[in-house]
């Protein structure tokens, strides 16, 4: 495994939420990770933000990782939920929230 | 992309829109459009697929075209109405 996979890898089972996106959560710098972005704030949960345009290496691992072709992605527990048509779909429906009360981890919607 | 899309998943429901005008001036548009898609498409060969499967299904059946330069694809996947 390269040293950006095993870095991927390690963040991902070492955060419990990590969104991997363009830009950062207070400056997106893509219409699809600012949605992504908002709508983990909307929900409340904390998360770690990486911005693949800071490295190459990461904006093509990550692809690679979870043979998904496009940004954001998100992570939970390790495991891939998806893209932003899949965030906002889940979101809508209410299965985000499900899937992160379920594995445990704090949400604070706001009031 | 239609055809592709149409000859693999005998889909219900198959709309592909240029979204590229709206997204004028923004990351990824260049002029002549032709950047920026959405599918819409519901077809029972999504029966038990979760989303990630869905979206991935359709990602791999355009992916010569997402190669060839599309910048954004929005998909919305389902498997009945």
């Amino acid at each position: 495994m390269s040293d950006i996979q095993s870095w991927i890898k390690h963040e991902v089972e070492n955060n419990d939420v990590v969104l991997f996106m363009k830009g950062t959560p207070n400056f997106p710098q893509c219409g699809f990770s600012g949605q992504s972005v908002q709508i983990l704030d909307y929900i409340g949960v904390k998360y770690v933000g990486h911005n693949v345009l800071e490295d190459d290496s990461l904006r093509q691992g990550i692809k690679d990782y979870s043979q998904w072709p496009t940004i954001p992605q998100l992570y939970v527990k390790g495991e891939f939920v998806g893209g932003c048509d899949i965030i906002r779909e889940m979101f809508q429906s209410q299965e985000l929230q499900a899937l992160l009360s379920e594995k445990g981890i704090e949400i604070a919607p706001a009031a | 992309m239609i055809t592709k899309l149409e000859a693999a998943f005998k889909p219900q429901l198959l709309e592909v829109t240029d979204e590229s005008e709206s997204h004028r001036g923004h990351g990824g548009w260049r002029e002549g459009g032709q950047t920026h898609f959405r599918i819409k498409i519901i077809s029972t060969a999504f029966e038990g697929m979760s989303r990630v499967a869905m979206h991935r299904a359709v990602n791999e059946c355009v992916a010569e075209e997402i190669a060839g330069g599309i910048h954004a694809l929005a998909i919305e996947a389902k498997s009945h109405t």
